[in-house]
């Protein structure tokens, strides 16, 4: 069996689940192998959504102590299920959540993890290739293991509404109810507070960012305006973030938000590779900076080559007088 | 309280990445080292929390002699102690590091809590942590950049998709943290020479081998076209606003 951990939001999989059952999928298929699935709480939809992704077994965790989802008190459940049912492989979301569970349980069963993978190879031993530094290196690695724990890298492919090569005609639903002392120390969840709605830097479909080329917090005023002109959010390098110009929430790259913008503004950021890694993803960059060599000139879309100070109020002007013509 | 803050030798990359002729690592000839910015915000809270509750803060390391210089960045942060435990190679398997740590803590101090960074700025195997709580049977949160310790507790901020949750363990806790838990501080000169002359506590390595081999390192291929120069200083203006407008983003 390939194991597939399930992440739901409401009661549908997550995006990121579809992907690892499509894996899932394939892997079994070559390997002869049947998918199973495992989630924690009730069934609900699950069963009819997962016969048609060729799920033969629905595994569900139960237990009081699992009810706030604690990642890894999750963990130490799942430990339990695999030891169970030995399943070659064990895949999940590369998601914080996920990850924390998969590492635990990955632990306690004395088997390695390989995370943010991007492939899995079965052979002897199974190969991976997984991300590293934030994605702009792949790591060949063998892993070496009797249980193969890995978590997909997001958006690394596309479900494939194809039928699997293994035709499914139920979900089997299994109940595993996992042995947790209560008298074990944990951490338990107290309090939830859900992000106020609208525009996150996360998803903003435009990202002013700026470096140390804006100079001072008050030179991020001209970029909120502009951001505000094309409707859309300011981020901006860690030398800001260090400077104490802007608050960490605004960070882009490897320690601070991946974005993936139709447009991301560079404003006087030179483009290491952990900023890089943050913005690679935008469909088009534009880089505004007064040093025409710097890397993230060479790697923008378009470029101007000036100082902020100059052709951000330019741009801004020029965007208002043509509003008002 | 006690806390104690696992840190990494990685090297500080610049906007290219040379590989090593095998290309089983980062040529890391002409590059220097530093530790990643979770981690030095967890020397930073610890530091902080040692301070307002008169305890220590500790720093411990899984690596080879050179990763001293990191652990002596810790103490010139204001780190009172640290220890060094033996591995061949600056970039241990996550099993390895997990087995080191778990070992070595028998023979330091009790520490309240343990601190570590999310995950390691070079590998990324985001682990580490979670690994060792699960070894030692204590309560784990990461993706906290909120630490409030209580009598016996800790309060704990994490930081998820769709908002905050906040966590409460019993202590000893440990705590995967990230980046923005904090502004670190910058090592005073005063800080720097206490830290050259620290001791470091050297403690031998773990005979294990983890099951997770590197073979090889690629540079993820990328589609680059030729950079459009739309001008020069003010005066590209116009042709950005155009570009702007051709994506529907102005009128
Ligand atoms: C482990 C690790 C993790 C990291 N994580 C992150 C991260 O998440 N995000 C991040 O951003 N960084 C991160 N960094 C830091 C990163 O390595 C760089 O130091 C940082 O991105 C540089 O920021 P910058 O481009 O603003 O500054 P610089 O590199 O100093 O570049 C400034 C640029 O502005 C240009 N410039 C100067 N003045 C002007 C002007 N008046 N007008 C126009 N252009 C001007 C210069 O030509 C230069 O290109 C990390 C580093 C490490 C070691
Ligand atoms: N060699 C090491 N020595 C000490 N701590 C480490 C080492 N490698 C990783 N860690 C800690 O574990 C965390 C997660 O690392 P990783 O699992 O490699 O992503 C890091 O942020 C560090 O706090």
């Amino acid at each position: 069996m390939v194991l597939a951990v399930i992440e739901r939001d409401g009661d549908g999989l997550t995006a990121a689940s579809a992907e690892v059952l499509a894996t899932a999928r394939d892997l079994a298929d070559g390997l002869g192998a049947t998918v199973g699935a495992v989630a924690v709480g009730d069934a609900g939809d699950l069963p009819d959504d997962l016969v048609k992704r060729g799920v033969s077994t629905l595994h569900l965790l139960r237990h009081e102590l699992l009810a706030d989802g604690e990642p890894a008190t999750v963990g130490e459940a799942l430990a339990q299920l695999v030891t169970a049912e030995r399943p070659v492989a064990v895949l999940a979301a590369a998601t914080d959540a996920a990850t924390e569970a998969m590492a635990g349980a990955a632990a306690r069963a004395g088997v390695p993890l390989a995370t943010a993978c991007v492939e899995i190879r079965p052979g002897a031993p199974w190969e991976v290739t997984r991300e590293r530094a934030g994605g702009i290196l792949l790591e060949d690695a063998a892993l070496d293991a009797p249980i193969h724990f890995c978590t997909l890298g997001t958006g690394t492919r596309t479900p494939t509404e194809t039928a699997p090569s293994v035709e499914v005609a139920e979900v089997t639903v299994r109940t595993f109810v996992p042995q947790l002392d209560a008298a074990v120390p944990r951490a338990r969840l107290v309090e939830r507070r859900a992000r106020a709605a609208g525009m996150t830097l996360a998803t903003a479909p435009v990202v002013v960012s700026g470096g140390r080329g804006v100079g001072s917090a008050e030179g991020y005023a001209v970029l909120e305006e502009l951001a505000g002109l094309v409707g859309g959010a300011v981020g901006c390098s860690r030398v800001a973030t260090n400077n104490g110009w802007r608050p960490h929430a605004d960070q882009v790259g490897l320690t601070g938000t991946r974005v993936s913008p139709d447009l991301y503004v560079a404003c006087g950021i030179s483009g290491a590779t952990q900023h890089w890694v943050g913005c690679m993803n935008a469909r088009a960059i534009l880089a505004v900076n007064t040093d025409p060599e710097a890397p993230m000139v060479a790697r923008a879309t378009w470029a101007v080559i000036g100082d902020v100070h100059e052709v951000l109020p330019a741009i801004v002007e020029e965007i208002r007088r043509r509003s008002e013509a | 309280m006690d806390v104690l803050v696992c840190i990494k030798r990685v090297p500080a990359v610049g906007a290219e990445i040379a590989l090593t002729p095998d290309a089983t690592a980062v040529d890391t000839r002409h590059l220097g080292f530093t530790l990643g910015p979770h981690e030095e915000c967890a020397v930073e809270e610890a530091v902080r929390i040692a301070g307002h509750t008169g305890g220590s803060a500790g720093v411990l390391t899984v690596g080879p002699p050179e990763a001293d210089e990191q652990l002596r960045y810790a103490m010139s942060m204001g780190a009172d102690h640290a220890v060094r435990v033996e591995a061949p190679v600056s970039d241990p398997d996550p099993e390895v590091t997990t087995a080191a740590v778990v070992g070595a803590l028998p023979d330091l101090r009790p520490y309240d809590l343990v601190l570590f960074g999310e995950a390691s700025a070079d590998a990324g195997h985001a682990q580490v942590g979670f690994r060792v709580a699960a070894l030692l049977g204590r309560p784990v949160v990461g993706g906290v950049k909120g630490v409030e310790v209580g009598d016996g507790r800790v309060r704990l901020e994490r930081h998820v998709p769709d908002g905050v949750e906040v966590h409460e363990a019993p202590l000893p806790a440990v705590v995967a943290v990230l980046e923005g838990l904090n502004l670190p501080r910058y090592p005073t000169i005063k800080g720097r020479l206490r830290a050259r002359k620290a001791p470091i506590r050297v403690l031998p390595g773990p005979a294990v081998a983890g099951g997770l081999r590197t073979l090889r390192l690629r540079h993820r291929p990328e589609a680059r076209a030729e950079t459009v120069v739309l001008g020069h200083g003010a005066p590209a203006a116009g042709a950005v606003v155009d570009v702007l407008a051709d994506l529907g983003m102005v009128r």
